[in-house]
C-alpha cells in the first residue's frame, strides 16, 4: 500500500465533498434543523402540564378523584424500569402503580413533580395513607435532550452510507473508476482512502452540528467527549463498511439509492431514534439489536444523558468495530473497478 | 523486437464474438491505428491492451515478455468515456494523477505539450470538449509512459479541435512514445499512423501501412458518380461498381471512365474525380461504410 496514493485519493474526495456548498451546507444544515424542529415541537405551551404515567389500569375506583383532575395527561406504562427511569429523567412527573398495593414514585428534584404529588394527596385526602411513597431523583431529560444523540448517529448513518456507497456507484457509472483502474492505484489503497475521506467528514460534521445545536438548547452531555467520539466513530466505521458492501460491484445509482434506503429506513425506525422500543414487539426488539445504529445510539444516548464511561458502552463499540471489519473484508474481496 | 506483439485474441460477450482471433505487432516509437466502425471491436481490443479487461484467449507480449504489475506505470491511456472527480481544477487533476507514479513528467512540461496553460486553474467541469481532451491526453501522459493509448481520441470534437489535437499526437510522437490508436475518422488515421490494422465484425481483414494499402487496392483515381444520376440505375457503364449511393470506376484511365459515362448520357454536374482515400478501401473492403454500425 502507498501511503501517498491513499493520501492523494482522500485530499480529491474532501476536496469534492467540501466544494460542493450546496451538499457541504445540507449535511450541516439538515440534521440541526431536527434537533431543533424537535425541541420546539416539544415545547409547545398547549401540551399538558402534568404528565403521570401509570402502571396497571386506572379505575374510578383506583383513584377517582385524581383521574378527574384537570390538565394532567395520564400514560399507560408497561415497563417499571424503565417507567422508573422517566421519572428519573423528569419525563413524567409522576408514577402511579395501581396494581397491588398503591404506590408512587416522583422525582424530589422536580419541582413538577412536587406539584402532580400534591394533587395526588389533594384526591386522595380521604385516605392518603393507603398511598405508599417511593423517591427518586434525578436531573430533567426534555425529549429534545434524548433524543440528540439518535439525530447524531442517524446523520453518522446516512453521511456515512451514502457518502461512501452512492458515490463510489457514481464514480463507477460515470468511469471515474475505470480511469482510477488504469493507474497504479490498487482497489485496497482506493478503499481505504475512501473510508478515511468519509471519517473525516463525518467527525467534522458531527462536531459542527453538536456544538452548534449544544450552544442553542444545552442538552446535557454528562460523559466525556473521547468516549462519545470512539461510539461515534465506530458507528461510522461500521456503516462506512456497509455502504462499500452495498457499492462494491453494482453500477446504478437507482439501485444504489433503493438498497441504502432499504437498509437505512428499518434502521431509523427500529434503531430508537425517535422513540425507545421498550414495550415492544419482542421481534422488533431483537432485529434491533442486529443493527449496527442500535448499538450507537444506545451508547451515545447513555454516555450523553447517563454518563457512561467506555467500560460501559466497550460491549457496543467492539459490536460495531467488529460489523465494520467483517463488512470491509466482504466489500474488499467483492468490490469491482467496472 | 517489437514493443507489442498481440497473439489470437479472443474476447466474447453473451451473444457476440467482439474479438475473434486478432494478432498484430506495434514498433516501438510508431504510430498503430486500430480502424473500423462503432461495434467493429477495436475498442474491446484496446481495452484488452491496455490490461482493462482480460481476453478469453490469446496473449499480449510487452517488450517479449507477458505484461505484470509494473505495466500500468509505463502505460499512458486516453479512454473514450470516462470522467473525472468533481469539483477540482486542471492543475488539481493533473497532480492527483501524478501521485499515483513512482516517476511523472515535470508539470510544466505537460502544460506545454498539451497547450494547458490558460486553463490550469479553471475546474474541470468547465472545459470545452477540445479543452478536456487535451487535459486527458495530458493526464494519460503524466507517467511519462512509453506507450499510449488513444481511444477514439477526438470524436465528437469540432473539425478545428480535432486538427489542434493531431498536432499535440504529433507532438507526442516526436517525443519518441509509441501511439496505439483507435479512430473511425480516416483522415485521423491517415495524418497520425505509420500503420493501420482493418477490424471489421471482431476480426483484422486489412492490415500495412496507408499509402501502401491504398495503391495496393486501388488506381490512382475514383471517379463517382451518384446512382441518380444515371439514366438507368439498374444498368451501369462498364467499369464502375456501387458503392454506397454512387457508381465508382477506380481506375488509371479517366478519359475512358469519362467517355463511358457520356456513351450513356449520364448527367455530369455531380461528377466528382479523387484519389482513394481510406474510406474507400474499407467501403471495398467490407462493403459497408467505416461510420455505420
Amino acid at each position: 500500500m502507498s501511503l501517498k496514493r491513499i493520501l492523494a485519493v482522500v485530499v480529491a474526495r474532501n476536496r469534492e465533498f467540501y466544494r460542493d456548498k450546496a451538499g457541504l451546507g445540507w449535511n450541516i444544515v439538515m440534521p440541526a434543523i431536527m434537533v431543533l424542529g424537535f425541541a420546539f415541537i416539544f415545547s409547545s405551551p398547549d401540551q399538558a402540564l402534568y404528565k403521570v404515567g401509570i402502571l396497571g389500569t386506572l379505575t374510578q375506583d383506583s383513584a377517582p378523584a385524581f383521574l378527574q383532575t384537570s390538565h394532567i395527561q395520564f400514560i399507560a406504562q408497561d415497563n417499571e424500569a424503565a417507567a422508573i427511569d422517566k421519572v428519573r429523567h423528569h419525563r413524567i412527573d409522576l408514577l402511579l402503580d395501581v396494581r397491588a398495593t398503591p404506590r408512587y414514585w416522583v422525582n424530589e428534584l422536580s419541582a413538577k413533580g412536587y406539584i402532580a404529588e400534591r394533587l395526588l394527596w389533594q384526591s386522595q385526602s380521604n385516605a392518603p395513607a393507603a398511598l405508599q411513597r417511593e423517591a427518586v431523583s434525578g436531573r430533567a431529560v426534555r425529549y429534545v435532550d434524548w433524543v440528540v444523540p439518535g439525530v447524531l448517529a442517524m446523520n453518522v448513518m446516512f453521511s456515512s452510507l451514502w457518502g461512501v456507497g452512492w458515490v463510489i456507484v457514481r464514480y463507477r457509472k460515470n468511469g471515474v473508476l475505470r480511469r482510477l483502474r488504469a493507474t497504479p492505484l490498487t482497489a485496497g489503497e482506493f478503499l481505504v482512502a475512501q473510508i478515511i475521506s468519509r471519517l473525516l467528514v463525518v467527525s467534522s460534521v458531527t462536531v459542527l452540528v453538536f456544538a452548534g445545536t449544544h450552544a442553542l438548547l444545552d442538552f446535557p452531555m454528562r460523559g466525556s467527549y473521547l468516549t462519545l467520539g470512539l461510539v461515534f466513530l465506530a458507528g461510522a466505521i461500521a456503516l462506512v463498511s456497509l455502504g462499500l458492501t452495498v457499492s462494491a460491484r453494482i453500477r446504478s445509482e437507482e439501485l444504489a439509492d433503493g438498497m441504502l434506503n432499504l437498509m437505512s429506513w428499518p434502521m431509523m425506525i427500529l434503531s430508537g431514534v425517535w422513540f425507545s422500543l421498550e414495550g415492544t414487539n419482542v421481534w422488533a426488539q431483537r432485529i434491533a439489536e442486529l443493527l449496527p445504529l442500535t448499538h450507537m445510539v444506545d451508547a451515545a444516548r447513555r454516555v450523553m444523558l447517563d454518563g457512561a464511561g467506555l467500560r460501559d458502552v466497550a460491549f457496543d463499540i467492539g459490536i460495531l468495530l467488529a460489523l465494520g471489519a467483517v463488512l470491509l473484508t466482504l466489500s474488499a474481496r467483492a468490490f469491482r473497478w467496472q | 523486437m517489437p514493443l507489442l506483439q498481440v497473439e489470437n485474441l479472443v474476447k466474447t460477450y453473451p451473444g457476440v464474438r467482439a474479438v475473434d482471433g486478432i494478432s498484430f505487432e506495434v514498433a516501438e516509437g510508431s504510430c498503430f491505428g486500430l480502424l473500423g466502425p462503432n461495434g467493429a471491436g477495436k475498442t474491446t481490443t484496446l481495452e484488452i491492451l491496455e490490461g482493462i479487461t482480460s481476453a478469453d484467449a490469446g496473449r499480449v507480449l510487452y517488450r517479449g515478455a507477458p505484461r505484470d504489475d509494473s505495466y500500468r506505470a509505463v502505460v499512458g491511456i486516453q479512454f473514450q468515456h470516462t470522467a473525472l472527480q468533481d469539483f477540482q481544477t486542471v492543475r488539481e487533476a493533473l497532480q492527483l494523477f501524478a501521485s499515483f507514479y513512482p516517476r511523472h513528467r515535470p508539470m510544466a512540461e505537460l502544460v506545454t505539450l498539451c497547450n494547458l496553460g490558460e486553463l490550469l486553474d479553471r475546474d474541470t467541469a468547465g472545459l470545452s470538449g477540445g479543452q478536456r481532451q487535451r487535459l486527458l491526453l495530458a493526464i494519460a501522459l503524466v507517467n511519462d509512459p512509453d506507450l499510449v493509448f488513444l481511444d477514439e481520441p477526438t470524436t465528437g470534437l469540432d473539425p478545428q479541435s480535432r486538427r489542434n489535437f493531431w498536432h499535440l499526437v504529433e507532438g507526442v510522437k516526436k517525443e519518441g512514445k509509441t501511439v496505439l490508436m483507435t479512430t473511425h475518422y480516416m483522415e485521423e488515421a491517415s495524418v497520425l499512423c505509420d500503420e493501420i490494422a482493418v477490424i471489421d465484425q471482431g476480426r483484422i481483414i486489412e492490415r500495412g501501412k496507408p499509402q501502401r494499402l491504398l495503391t495496393q487496392h486501388f488506381p490512382r483515381a475514383l471517379v463517382r458518380v451518384p446512382l441518380a444520376t444515371l439514366p438507368d440505375p439498374g444498368q451501369l457503364p462498364p467499369g464502375f461498381e456501387v458503392r454506397g449511393d454512387d457508381a465508382v470506376a477506380a481506375t488509371d484511365d479517366i478519359d475512358q471512365a469519362l467517355a463511358q459515362l457520356r456513351q450513356l448520357a449520364v448527367a455530369l454536374d455531380e461528377l466528382s474525380i479523387s484519389t482513394p482515400t481510406l474510406d474507400d478501401l474499407f467501403l471495398k473492403l467490407t462493403g459497408h461504410g467505416l461510420r455505420e454500425s
